[in-house]
């Protein structure tokens, strides 16, 4: 009796089983509704929540507001929030989500660059439409992704620069810290050849990797202390990430190494990253952003109420990725309207060229090569938790995706305008692309 | 340190009111002692003149309005050599940043100290009170990091004539970092007077960084002489620069006697300091070690000696790190003492907390000590996203009271820092209690016999659940109490407890699970190895290089460094 | 049909599963996915509704891959008794060869253009490929790889930790300290895996894109495949003579060496055969999802796959299924669902499952049944239990 059964059972049991599985994953396809959806793709759990969130924030603050105005095209935006949980494999898979079942006209999103790295595959292959509102190390430009932060040389260059001007000090000897991933690693690999460009020896330049959340710095601060005790005037650059930075200063100051004596320039630490600190022994240290809480401009002052006013807490700060957030936000806004519809081909043809008003005083205009034209701000840290603008260059800096100080790198050039070249990667030695799956 | 300074400040402004009146009468007679020094401030003759026939209100207006960093430099230079009663107090505030001017027209210069409501300012020209304003009602008036060394040494020069050893030391000190050759006749002027030692040493050396850029070779020799006892790190690269050579091979220092003079000393504070490197290498590794202590001995009672694979106990730690952040929001005025009571604040909310998971979860999975990994994960993942959803999921910041700021310094090349010396100090003291409720106590007494035998611990009249419930949270309001220390070193956020939590586990396998000295030599141990490895390997592969070592030494002695012995070891 | 029938019972999976129903619905839903997932999403057009979206398609492949992950660490925890915390390792040491593999099929289709380098070793002006790069090229040489490092790795940590008796919680934080260190090695650039970014952008496979439908669904009937094959070979491991010994090992370990067996070798083979089964399991779930970055050697990643094999029912092998599958859903749903509270649900899904069902879902379907049973006053043989 058994043995008759046997296989009947088994195609039966299978049959079942799959007749649930199909039905309740058929179930939750999401029927089209009379909205624009915009995604929003940001890690609200994780590592790197503790950025990501206040990004989040800022979308679901900007489509209120626009909602207020009457929407985009007559039509009502409806944000979707999903968290991709600081996990890069859940990214994309949430892109994918975002994409198929609940189609989405825009995503925001992202803050690492591994998780721009997952998400770039899904993207591309289903000509989604990404801002991406962090700074980076460059070397890249996607057809579908528009990146609102800033390029190394809209940061780190003219950070050097400044430093090494006779109103920064007249820095002679560098060193290069950072986190050991990629941003860090490029950002120096561009900052050395641009330093030796300026004529800085290798003995005068130091590079140090950490991992992340490194939390114990007795040693290398105490390197960085000797490094800067040979004779001559010595600063450091700082690529070191998020959780790290908060031991990372409090060892600086406990060591008694002060903003006059070796200053500290970082390129990752803002008003959000201060709120955590106890900013007291930081005064004088250095960032650089393209933009600062403190810039005086009448925009700024709007966006910092509705800011507070939206996320019901006083004490909260602004920072240089929600400027870019919010740039890319009023970027795409005027680009589906300029168009008359949120197709994302057409959407892409109509941004470049568009300019919008950034939020200190300037203009930001997108590029052929979809990056920004930004101005460079260098704040020194107040004991208060914000920077005071020390400097800052004057008009706007086009954003370069790929280096001149690398050798590869410096041969290629993004330009999604000219028909001739319409690529992100165009080697102009070979004159060819490479590597584009459309 | 604001407000142990601020009442002293106070009475001090208000002298100046009285003394306002007599303003006029004083002479610059500090303007005309003072050498200029023109290579460093183009225009500062211009600005002494101009000092003369300014007033008070006119140099106020002139600093308000100075944009760049070299006009600012003007009028700092103006106000330090004017005989302004008001001058150090202005230039006090202008380096310590809380110098303001309002909004109003024309805007008024005023200090302005933090108030809940904003700022609460007063007049620079004369201390009235002026009230709270708002905080975008008055502006900074912004200085960078060249006008901070420049007012360093400003205030350095006028605090030499202090009442105080403490304040002229500092002043000296200051006047090592910021050498320039006007300060040379008050510092000599200083040396005269001085009857403290140590101030005097200091004295010696900012009169022999100034005198080291002197014209005349006898005075520059003298002031290698007079370095030639200290290691002072200034020192030492302002040496060290003179031996470096230009592409053609030029040293920057051109005369021949005075650079091997220089190379001579610099020798010798070299050797020295090479010596002190090995002090100070141990010293880290002892830290790193007692940070590591401080988070694994809680986890070595709740995983050591119950058997629980406690993986919330990380969160216990940030629990105990939130708390020392929550006890300073309620006691913003005695930051100093806050962290005193954040220790027995911090031991109780994690200790609660600890028992109420006992009670309702792990009391339920004695003898399934896997399970319990697989629930206290959980618990884990709630705790976290509790505190995301209660302080939000930026990172907190924690300010260090005064007394664990800054650093001993010992000589020039070996400075101990105080946080890191309490650090120390504060994991053996909580090993050492630990070990006596362990081992004195009637409680610790019960928890060893629960421990080894619960049965029989029953049958003897002990009330096991009791006792576990006990034991649990004291594990984990040890766990608390790592976090108020933690607060101190790192970030206070929803992911402090994972980046300790593998640490935590590695210390106490390889000390051995269920022995507490165990627990205490393998976290020095592994904090000293790791930092004689960090030079050589770097930070990434020397964490890498100890792990390893963990996995190989546990192949050698499967139970960890101090194995227990006897029958229930075998489980 | 009946001769067929016989043919089938005397047959090795026939015999296996004979007094195994839980198996066979789980092959039977294997093999009825593999072939109705591709026709769902390949045949029915994109505008019916019966059309299966290709993203639930890849979400599927990747939690077989899960589920494949989830049944090999089931095999040593479950029958003997090793409770690896570092069994993430195996998974994403499979997954970088296999990424590897894919890198080295750009070619020079990199942004850069060059057909020797993958783009981050160009941009970090690394000149020539490292020497533990080569062979990657070869497809065959990459699938052999992809199980003998994993393999090569637990051979060389478990001889050490068995012949030294290293043994329960010391031997699962050793299994972490393994992962962890993995984990910071595999961070470093300088190792030339890419660091954090990890080895991303890849274009296709054996001349496949990656970006088809076809490929995709040929990846998920492989996993479906490789699911319902990794069962009947972890069935038959212990269903074995071999299968008692372990067991043994698990409820007795001393007892065990002291009737002779040599319990490290016993240890040593379930343990590397657990290994491999997880590398396969890297290894396609690399290209379903894009990319493979060091973060698969978190340790958490590891706790979560003891989790996943928990809830389902420890001891069970198709428990491990089950369970991998229904968190790693769970997961799927409440981010999207719940993003601001989901770690809440979560957490309190592992709290109330190790409380309220310490043998898993399994353990609760199981006594349903036997209550039933009772009731029934039927005489059916016992499920198999733990």
């Amino acid at each position: 009796m058994e043995s008759r059964k046997s296989i009947k059972t088994f195609a039966k049991r299978g049959g079942i089983a799959l007749a649930a599985a199909t039905l309740s994953l058929s179930a939750s396809i999401a029927q089209a509704a009379d909205t624009i959806k915009v995604g929003v793709l940001h890690s609200l759990s994780g590592t790197m929540a503790i950025s990501e969130t206040t990004l989040k924030d800022t979308v679901l603050m900007l489509v209120e507001e626009q909602n207020k105005k009457g929407g985009v095209l007559g039509k009502k935006l409806e944000p979707v929030v999903v968290d991709p949980a600081s996990n890069w494999p859940l990214f994309a898979e949430k892109t994918k989500e975002l994409l198929e079942k609940e189609k989405v006209d825009v995503i925001f999103g992202c803050w690492t660059s591994v998780s721009r790295k997952s998400v770039l595959p899904v993207i591309e292959e289903l000509n989604g439409l990404l801002f991406y509102p962090v700074q980076y190390e460059g070397e890249e430009s996607s057809k579908n992704v528009f990146y609102t932060g800033a390029a190394p040389n809209q940061q780190a260059i003219p950070a050097v620069d400044y430093l090494m001007s006779k109103d920064g000090g007249s820095v002679k000897r560098w060193v290069l810290a950072g986190t050991d991933y990629v941003y860090p690693r490029t950002t120096n690999k561009i900052l050395e050849a641009y330093l030796k460009s300026k004529g800085v020896k290798s003995s005068d330049i130091m590079i140090n990797y950490t991992p992340f959340g490194h939390s114990d710095w007795q040693t290398i601060v105490s390197d960085i202390k000797k490094f800067g005790s040979q004779g001559k005037k010595t600063a450091v650059v700082s690529t070191i990430n998020g959780d790290a930075n908060v031991p990372f200063y409090k060892e600086l100051a406990n060591q008694g190494i002060s903003a006059g004596d070796i200053p500290v320039v970082a390129f990752s630490v803002g008003e959000e990253e201060l709120s955590g600190f106890d900013t007291a022994p930081l005064v004088g240290h250095l960032a650089a952003w393209n933009y600062f809480m403190s810039a005086p401009s009448d925009a700024n002052d709007a966006f910092i109420d509705k800011w507070l006013e939206f996320i019901g807490d006083k004490k909260r700060v602004t920072n240089d990725p929600m400027e870019a957030t919010y740039i890319g936000f009023k970027m795409w806004v005027k680009a589906v309207e300029k168009a008359g519809t949120t197709d994302v081909d057409k959407v892409h043809d109509a941004i470049i060229g568009i300019s919008v008003p950034n939020l200190t005083g300037g203009i930001a205009t997108m590029l052929p090569n979809h990056h920004l034209t930004k101005p460079v701000l260098i704040g020194e840290i107040q004991d208060n938790g914000q920077f005071d603008i020390v400097w800052q260059t004057d008009g706007a800096v086009p954003g370069d995706a790929w280096t001149d100080f690398l050798p590869e790198s410096a041969k290629l050039e993004a330009d999604w305008k000219d028909p001739k070249i319409m690529c992100g990667n165009y080697n102009t030695e070979t004159k060819k692309c490479s590597g584009q799956n459309y | 340190m604001d407000n142990a300074m601020t009442l002293p400040r106070y009475i001090f402004r208000s002298a100046l009111i009285v003394l306002l009146a007599m303003a006029a009468l004083a002479q610059a007679d500090m303007a005309t002692d003072s050498v200029v020094q023109g290579a460093q401030i183009e225009s500062a003759d211009s600005a002494i003149e101009a000092s003369a026939e300014m007033s008070v209100e006119e140099v106020f207006a002139e600093l308000i309005a100075a944009r760049s960093t070299s006009a600012k430099t003007d009028t700092i230079q103006k106000i330090a050599n004017s005989d302004f009663p008001q001058a150090q107090t202005v230039l006090q505030a202008l380096q310590e940043g809380e110098l303001y001017y309002t909004k109003a027209k024309p805007p008024v210069l005023v200090f302005a100290v933090n108030h809940p409501d904003g700022y609460s300012i007063s007049s620079a020209l004369n201390g009235e009170d002026l009230g709270v304003v708002g905080l975008r009602d008055v502006r900074k008036v912004s200085i960078n990091n060249a006008l901070r060394n420049l007012l360093r040494g400003l205030l350095a020069e006028m605090a030499l004539r202090s009442e105080s050893v403490d304040v002229r030391l500092q002043a000296a000190k200051n006047l090592i970092r910021s050498p320039a050759e006007e300060y040379l006749p008050a510092i000599e002027k200083a040396i005269a007077n001085e009857t403290s030692d140590k101030v005097l040493v200091s004295l010696r050396l900012a009169e022999g960084m100034i005198n080291i850029n002197s014209d005349e070779q006898t005075k520059r020799l003298a002031a290698i002489e007079a370095f030639s006892d200290t290691l002072d790190s200034d020192v030492m690269s302002l040496l060290a620069g003179m031996q470096i050579q230009d592409a053609d091979g030029n040293y920057q220092e051109s005369d021949e006697v005075v650079r091997l003079a220089a190379a001579e000393v610099l020798r010798d504070m070299k050797a020295q300091a090479q010596l002190y490197k090995i002090v100070e290498n141990t010293f880290f590794g002892l830290s790193l070690g007692s940070v590591l202590l401080l988070t694994a001995v809680g986890l070595a009672i709740t995983f050591g000696v119950m058997g629980v694979i406690n993986m919330a106990h990380g969160e216990m730690m940030m629990l105990g790190a939130y708390t020392t952040y929550v006890i300073q929001l309620i006691m913003p005025n005695y930051i100093d003492y806050s962290i005193i009571v954040a220790i027995p604040a911090a031991f109780l909310v994690s200790g609660l907390v600890g028992i109420i998971i006992e009670r309702g979860i792990i009391r339920h999975l004695y003898g399934r000590p896997l399970e319990t990994l697989l629930a206290t994960f959980g618990v884990s993942l709630i705790l976290q996203q509790a505190v995301r959803s209660i302080f939000s999921p930026l990172n907190k910041s924690v300010t260090a009271p005064s007394w664990l700021s800054g650093s001993w310094e010992i000589n020039g090349a070996l400075s101990l820092t105080y946080n890191r010396l309490y650090i120390i100090v504060f994991s053996l003291v909580v090993l050492a209690l630990l070990l006596f409720v362990l081992k004195k106590t009637f409680v610790g007494l019960q928890m060893r016999a629960v421990t080894q035998n619960r049965a029989m611990a029953n049958s003897m009249g002990i009330r096991t659940g009791w006792v576990d419930a006990l034991t649990f949270g004291l594990g984990s309001g040890i766990a608390g109490i790592a976090g108020v220390a933690l607060s101190q070193l790192t970030n206070v956020g929803p992911n402090l407890g994972q980046s300790y939590i593998i640490d935590s586990f590695m210390v106490v396998v390889f000390g051995g699970v269920g022995n507490l000295f165990g627990t205490f030599f393998a976290a020095m141990s592994l904090g000293v190895a790791n930092k004689f490895l960090e030079p050589f390997a770097g930070a990434v592969l020397a964490k890498i290089f100890v792990l390893v070592f963990i996995i190989l030494f546990i192949q050698w002695r499967p139970r960890g460094l101090f194995a227990l012995k006897g029958r229930f070891v075998e489980d | 049909m009946s001769k067929f029938d016989d043919v089938f019972k005397q047959s090795l999976i026939g015999r296996l599963l004979q007094s195994d129903r839980a198996g066979t619905w789980l092959l039977g839903a294997l093999l009825a996915l593999a072939v109705l997932v591709p026709f769902f999403n390949l045949v029915i057009p994109a505008d019916s509704f019966l059309h299966l979206p290709t993203y639930l398609v890849v979400l599927m492949g990747k939690y077989l891959c899960y589920a494949l992950l989830a049944l090999a660490l089931d095999l040593i925890w479950g029958y003997c008794g090793i409770l690896s915390l570092g069994h993430g390792a195996f998974f994403a040491l499979g997954g970088y060869a296999m990424g590897m593999h894919l890198m080295r099929q750009i070619g020079d289709r990199g942004v850069y253009g060059n057909a020797e380098l993958p783009d981050f070793m160009v941009f970090l002006n690394w000149t020539e490929l490292p020497w533990y790069w080569y062979g990657f090229d070869n497809f065959f040489f990459a699938m052999f790889m992809v199980a003998l490092v994993p393999a090569a790795l637990a051979f060389v940590f478990g001889w050490l930790a068995f012949r030294s008796r290293v043994t329960g919680v010391y031997l699962s934080i050793i299994t972490q300290a393994m992962t962890y260190a993995l984990l910071l090695a595999f961070f470093r650039n300088d190792m030339g895996f890419g660091g954090n970014n990890g080895l991303t952008d890849f274009k296709d496979i054996l001349g496949f894109s990656l970006q088809s439908d076809g490929t995709r669904n040929v990846l998920f009937v492989l996993s479906a495949l490789s699911v319902a094959g990794a069962y009947v070979l972890c069935r038959a491991i212990v269903s074995s003579k071999y299968g008692r010994v372990l067991v043994a090992i698990r409820d007795a370990e001393s007892r065990t060496r002291f009737m002779g067996y040599r319990v490290e070798h016993f240890k040593l083979f379930v343990f590397v055969v657990s290994a491999m089964l997880a590398g396969i399991a890297g290894a396609l779930y690399v290209p379903q999802v894009g990319i493979i970055n060091p973060g698969e050697f978190s340790p958490v990643n590891s706790i979560e796959i003891v989790i996943w094999v928990a809830v389902g029912g420890r001891g069970t092998l198709f428990g491990a299924v089950i369970g991998a599958i229904v968190v790693n859903y769970a997961k799927t749903y409440f981010t999207g669902a719940f993003p601001e509270v989901w770690l809440f649900m979560l957490g309190a899904l592992f709290v109330i499952s190790t409380l309220y069902l310490p043998k898993g879902i399994v353990g609760v379907v199981n006594q349903y049944r036997e209550r039933l049973a009772v009731k029934n006053s039927a005489n059916k043989p016992q499920e198999l239990s733990s």
